[in-house]
């Protein structure tokens, strides 16, 4: 059912694509996009502008103060002993506000049986985002030190609240806060972005939200830092910490090496280095993320 | 008269002389004449960097001419934004840039063109335009063998003019 619903996420998701591959053929007349290669950011798991793993002040999509843009994306991830699979899209009006949402389908896999949950047993989540671009920008503003601040909220949605309550989550939905900045230092070819998150999210909400051991809002660090080596390709690393809300397994923080690489003007992939450190008792969760995007 | 005062006198009567020189502008062979403006390297709109480096890494004066008279032309050529310059003083465009860009670079040089404001004054320059030539300035000194992150540097200190020449 779920692995069905994904597919046709990405059914619409390809479809998107297909809309902005058109829009760019036809370019000439409707003029989509307008921002700088890679400075619209890449997407982020939980569907807004950002890394991979943290988010970003920046606005999503290709488009400058102009108009509108966006950005649509599919991401897959393979650890150790689960993977996750996420789709999402997002719209950027005028460079200042960003709407997103994205699906997330945490698969245990063989796991799940282990786990007592069955195998192949998936969690989804749906995430629904706002940002606001309030002040400085990210790329002109070479001149100051003023990065580009945004703030935002993710409100998410899990659908396996009685699992999430048998584990010790007190809720199955959840809203995070954040404050970001973001600082393209373009004489040294490097960008780097932290963001403060206020959550309650255990595994970013994978497993629910709060917990037995608390059930308050932490502030969270996410980071990244990238280099610039071409117009077209971005090394770095990021960085995101998380609160450890439940008893029977500890949330680790989250890093990740990665590149990304824009094939063109509206296509770009990323790949990364994950380590997501223990997830549900399972140790060491280690692997590769995939990350295809199309933007306009 | 006060020794500082007579200093100061003479430094404002040697403006005053400089403005009146920099306003009775001679027009270079090839280009068209201009209204008087008062010349100064604050019009280039950047703190010029120090190092030399980079200036030498961009080929010296001969190679910023190279690459601000391809930014040009490949703009012209560029539907996106072509018909920003039907009017432009080609040649005097191509100077005053490959002037701009040395003096922003440290190359040592006099930016005798307009402030950004006053050049750009009423042409409705978007972001988007500003980006397009910016990836046409990137296309030129690709073509001109600059390293990606040498480019940056110039590019960093032009980022900023946006301020000043996008006007919607």
């Amino acid at each position: 059912m779920q692995g069905r619903l994904l597919t046709k996420v990405s059914l619409s998701l390809a479809a998107l694509c297909a809309l902005a591959v058109t829009g760019v053929a036809r370019a000439g007349e409707i003029n989509t996009g307008g921002k700088l290669l890679l400075t619209g950011g890449d997407s982020s798991l939980e569907g807004g502008a950002g890394g991979g793993l943290a988010t970003w002040s920046v606005i999503a999509g290709n488009e400058t103060r102009d108009g509108f843009g966006g950005k649509v994306h599919l991401t897959g991830v393979e650890v150790s002993d689960y993977s996750l699979r996420a789709a999402g899209a997002a719209v950027g009006l005028h460079d200042r506000v960003e709407l997103s949402v994205a699906r997330q389908e945490f698969d245990t896999g063989d796991t799940g049986a282990k786990l007592g949950l069955g195998k192949g047993f998936t969690f989804r989540q749906d995430v629904y985002g706002v940002k606001v671009r309030v002040l400085g920008d990210a790329v002109y503003d070479q001149d100051r030190w003023l990065p580009q601040v945004s703030v935002g909220a993710q409100y998410k949605k899990n659908n396996q609240g009685t699992v999430v309550r048998a584990v010790g989550g007190k809720g199955d939905s959840g809203t995070d806060y954040y404050v970001s900045a973001t600082k393209l230092l373009l004489d040294q070819s490097l960008l780097l972005s932290g963001a403060v998150r206020l959550t309650k999210a255990n595994q970013t909400g994978l497993l629910g939200f709060g917990g037995d051991r608390s059930d308050s809002y932490k502030p969270q660090f996410e980071g990244s830092a990238a280099l610039l080596l071409s117009k077209r390709l971005a090394v770095g690393a990021e960085y995101r910490s998380k609160p450890s809300n439940l008893g029977f397994a500890r949330d680790d923080d989250w890093v990740d090496l990665f590149a990304a690489y824009a094939i063109n003007r509206t296509v770009s992939v990323t790949a990364a280095y994950v380590d997501l450190g223990d997830i549900a008792t399972f140790k060491d969760q280690r692997g590769l993320y995939v990350s295809l995007q199309a933007g306009f | 008269m006060h020794p500082f005062l007579q200093r100061a006198a003479l430094a404002t009567g040697l403006g005053l002389a400089l403005a009146g020189a920099a306003l009775a502008q001679e027009v270079p062979a090839g280009e068209k004449p201009v209204d008087a403006y008062v010349q100064s390297n604050a019009n280039a709109h950047a703190q010029p960097l120090v190092d030399k480096a980079t200036f030498d890494a961009f080929g010296g004066k001969d190679g910023l001419i190279r690459i601000a008279a391809d930014t040009v032309d490949f703009s012209m050529a560029d539907p996106r934004i072509k018909d920003i310059f039907a009017t432009t003083d080609v040649p005097r465009l191509k100077r005053t840039l490959a002037e701009q860009f040395c003096y922003v670079l440290g190359g040592g040089c006099t930016y005798t063109g307009r402030d950004m404001a006053a050049v750009h004054k009423d042409m409705g320059v978007t972001h988007r335009d500003f980006n397009a030539m910016v990836e046409n300035l990137q296309k030129a000194m690709d073509k001109a063998g600059v390293p990606f992150r040498v480019q940056n540097r110039l590019v960093a200190k032009l980022a900023p003019m946006q301020r000043s020449v996008v006007e919607r």
